[in-house]
């Protein structure tokens, strides 16, 4: 067990340094820094040595890959590579743009994003794995049927009006809480309700239908005619036997998500003005903070890995059928 | 004097829409190919959400071809120049749709402006009033007491119209199906209507009538109103709707027949060939994976974004700009979302090339390629055909965040994303401007229902689980 997570964090590697040369590209090779400094400063009547100085004071005025000027190792370390790059393996993702020590800020930010996330995957899988197995139990009745259908529906609806329309409805006609915003402390609850209600209730239509698949797939095995034959009541089938081995993938699939709520979600906390990192990619995105959207893809896929690596872990938890070699 | 304008998008359309045609001829010859088809065309709520499909299809078609109209010259000896807005199909259709500009926000139906001016009255004061729309009702006149009657007779007469448009329809349709089955027409109406056909008829043509009611009803009363109001610069939102749906459908399908050829041609051959093929192609779509598919796009359009500002020069129109825009969005999508057919397309190649047939084949000496493109190729085809189908209503919906986010398409282009992204702040107004939002909503919501319920009968025809399960029943 111990030989494999210390392997698959060795496989992790050269994932990582592909995600981190494709974004150098993207960020240095497909536009140069000069292209970039022109962006930031307007786009017409930039000075040659407005740019030069932007790129000093941003730290992009070494050279690409190689540093023919320097002596020794620094030949290596003295460029625009190592410098934005290769430190993002220790984590010190440097300065952004706007001079602010990306680090710092992601560390202030990952609490709201989690104080969002949290509840809302765990009330979510509840309600989901409610409305799942309704209509596993009732299958084929029309209660089966409509709930389907109405998940459908629910699932043709973008995000966007769950939450402009949630906004709309519960904050500004019902007054039951304020639209937007975000407070540390007892009155943190009022703002966190309406976030955590709609993203609960978008996710319905897509995760109770795929809860569904699931129950019924149990359903139909032999180990479940089995224990019927046997005379069990129905609702000890259900919880028993089909809930508890219909929980194995709803494990896994929420396992493999669960680094990446510290990056929080981008539409909920843009649209409740929250102060997680969700909102701060997007703020990066809009200012075209190059720094700090590398810095997030770097982190997103550092996320992702550790992702997949708790999946393996959890699968030899839940099924002890598999033995990881 | 026109010209004709064929941007990159158009021509992929047209090129995808030819693929399609090519195919179903040549799937019409084969039995095996057409059985699941046949199995799709018997559901009811499958045909009916063809038929919706069908209808933006055409729109998005329509609006994909581009012209642009001829200035009149000084003089005859000058070259012709052309105007610099391009207009489609779609333009001479809807008529004056376009052109019928008011000055700002007003309401659906609305004869009057949403928000007050200040007028000059003829007596010489000023007041500040809601002036009278410049051609929402004009017709009307000063007779604005009739607006409800004027209303209520337009849609009777739109209703009715389609209702007769219908009962034609469904004459026509039994007539040429009494001649294929060789029966007399009455008795071909009959067992329409009875449902006693293969094909729910029936149900087309329920849903044709309520969509042709719908046409009627546009044609009748958003020609002297604003159906759907107008925007913040008083163009009508219904106009601006019907444009976005090409924006809708283009992401959805030039992003999959941008990313089959990759993922097609990667995954059958990481599971064929296995060894380090199969490493490298592995690598590259965990790698691309790993990436959160938003920041991801994120990082690609910024860097569009510089590189188009700073080379103004290439693009003659912005309709061009926003166009390679587009374009390129759909192959970032594409990158970003080719990962999970090609994997799906690694394990069954993994699984194909284990089976008898294709050990015979190599026992016979048939090369490789061949192998892969006449007996891996055409065995994996539903996997593919699912998944294009099941992603068409998700890339509709991602392009509305990805406007919103900052990243989508072309601020200047027509699409719901756009019209969302701008219905944020009308929410926040007081009184609240809750039009735009609606009809993007309206609009969407039909769109991504229609897909998501064709896919999902798409999925259970072609899904080889699904078929056993039913088998076994």
């Amino acid at each position: 067990m111990f030989a494999y997570i210390i392997r698959r964090v060795a496989y992790a590697i050269p994932i990582l340094i592909g995600v981190n040369v494709l974004t150098f590209y993207l960020f240095f090779v497909v536009n140069s820094p000069d292209d970039m400094a022109r962006m930031h400063l307007g786009q017409k009547r930039v000075t040659p040595e407005a740019i030069e100085k932007w790129k000093a004071s941003h730290g992009y005025n070494k050279p690409l890959l190689l540093n023919r000027d320097a002596e020794g190792s620094g030949r290596f370390t003295e460029t625009i590579f190592f410098d934005k790059s290769v430190r993002l393996f220790a984590f010190d993702f440097g300065y952004s743009d706007e001079g602010r020590d990306i680090g710092h800020d992601i560390r202030q930010r990952m609490l709201p994003s989690l104080a969002i996330a949290v509840p809302a995957l765990l009330l979510g899988l509840l309600v989901n794995i409610t409305f799942a197995l309704l209509m596993a139990f009732f299958r084929g009745t029309y209660v089966d049927v409509s709930g389907v259908i109405l998940c459908v529906i629910l699932m043709s609806i973008s995000g966007m009006f769950y939450i402009i329309g949630g906004q709309y409805l519960l904050a500004k006609l019902f007054r039951l809480m304020p639209i937007s915003g975000y407070d540390v402390g007892p009155d943190m609850v009022r703002y966190l309700v309406l976030p955590v209600v709609i993203g609960v209730v978008s996710g319905i239509g897509s995760g109770s239908r795929w809860y569904r698949t699931f129950f019924l797939e149990e359903a139909g095995k032999d180990y479940v005619r089995t224990a019927r034959a046997k005379g069990l009541s129905e609702s000890l089938v259900q919880f028993r036997h089909i809930l508890r081995n219909a929980l194995i993938p709803i494990v896994t699939g929420v396992v493999v998500v669960l680094p990446l709520l510290f990056m929080g979600s981008l539409l909920t906390e843009s649209f409740f003005a929250i102060p997680g990192l969700g909102s701060y990619t997007i703020d990066a995105i809009r200012n075209q903070d190059f720094a700090v959207v590398r810095a997030m893809v770097f982190l997103g896929t550092v996320l992702y890995i550790i992702g997949l690596i708790l999946v393996d872990i959890t699968y030899t938890i839940v099924d002890p059928r598999v033995r990881l070699t | 004097m026109i010209k004709p304008v064929i941007l990159w998008t158009d021509a992929l359309l047209f090129l995808l829409t030819a693929l399609v045609v090519v195919f179903i001829f040549y799937a019409r010859r084969k039995p095996h190919i057409r059985r699941p088809w046949q199995r799709i065309f018997q559901g009811r709520i499958a045909m009916s959400s063809v038929v919706i499909l069908l209808a933006f299809i055409v729109i998005g078609l329509l609006d994909s071809l581009h012209y642009r109209v001829a200035l009149e010259a000084n003089d005859a000896a000058s070259e012709t120049h052309y105007a610099i807005e391009v207009l489609s199909a779609l333009d001479v259709l809807t008529g004056t749709l376009r052109t019928r500009e008011e000055k700002s926000y007003s309401a659906p139906f609305a004869t009057h402006l949403y928000i007050k001016e200040n007028v000059d009255l003829p007596d010489g004061g000023q007041a500040r009033i809601y002036p009278r729309l410049e051609y929402g009702g004009r017709h009307l006149g000063d007779g604005l007491d009739d607006k409800a009657a004027d209303i209520a007779r337009r849609t009777g007469l739109s209703l009715l119209q389609a209702v007769l448009a219908g009962a034609l329809l469904s004459l026509l349709l039994a007539l040429a199906l009494a001649r294929r089955h060789g029966c007399s027409s009455k008795d071909m109406l009959q067992r329409i209507f009875t449902r006693r056909t293969d094909i729910p008829w029936h149900i087309m043509l329920l849903t044709l009538t309520l969509l042709l009611a719908v046409i009627f009803l546009v044609i009748n009363l958003a020609s002297v109103y604003h159906v759907l109001g107008t925007d913040k610069v008083g163009k009508d939102v219904l106009y601006l709707s019907l444009k976005s749906i090409r924006t809708g459908l283009l992401i959805g399908t030039l992003t999959t027949l941008v990313m089959l050829p990759f993922a097609i041609f990667m995954g059958i051959m990481a599971g064929y060939a296995r060894g380090w093929i199969d490493d490298v192609v592995q690598y590259i779509y965990t790698t691309l994976n790993s990436i959160p598919g938003v920041l991801l796009i994120a990082a690609a359009i910024l860097m569009l974004q510089v590189y188009i500002a700073n080379h103004p020069e290439l693009f003659e129109t912005t309709l061009e700009r926003s166009d390679i825009r587009l374009l390129f969005l759909c192959i970032i999508l594409g990158i970003t979302s080719w990962t999970g057919l090609c994997r799906l397309l690694r394990g069954e190649s993994l699984k194909l090339r284990e089976s008898e047939y294709i050990q015979a084949a190599v026992s016979f000496g048939v090369s490789h390629s061949r192998i892969m493109t006449r007996h891996i190729l055409p065995n994996v085809m539903h996997i593919v055909l699912i998944t294009v189908v099941l992603d068409f209503s998700g890339l509709v919906l991602a392009e509305a965040v990805l406007s919103y986010v900052g990243v989508g398409v072309d601020p200047t282009m027509n699409s719901w994303g756009n019209m969302i992204n701008g219905a944020r702040l009308e929410m926040a107004r007081e009184p609240v401007v809750w039009w735009s939002l609606l009809s993007a909503f309206l609009f969407m919501f039909t769109l991504v229902l229609a897909a998501n319920l064709f896919s999902d009968a798409v999925r259970d025809a072609f899904d080889p689980r699904t078929v056993v399960q039913r088998g076994g029943k």
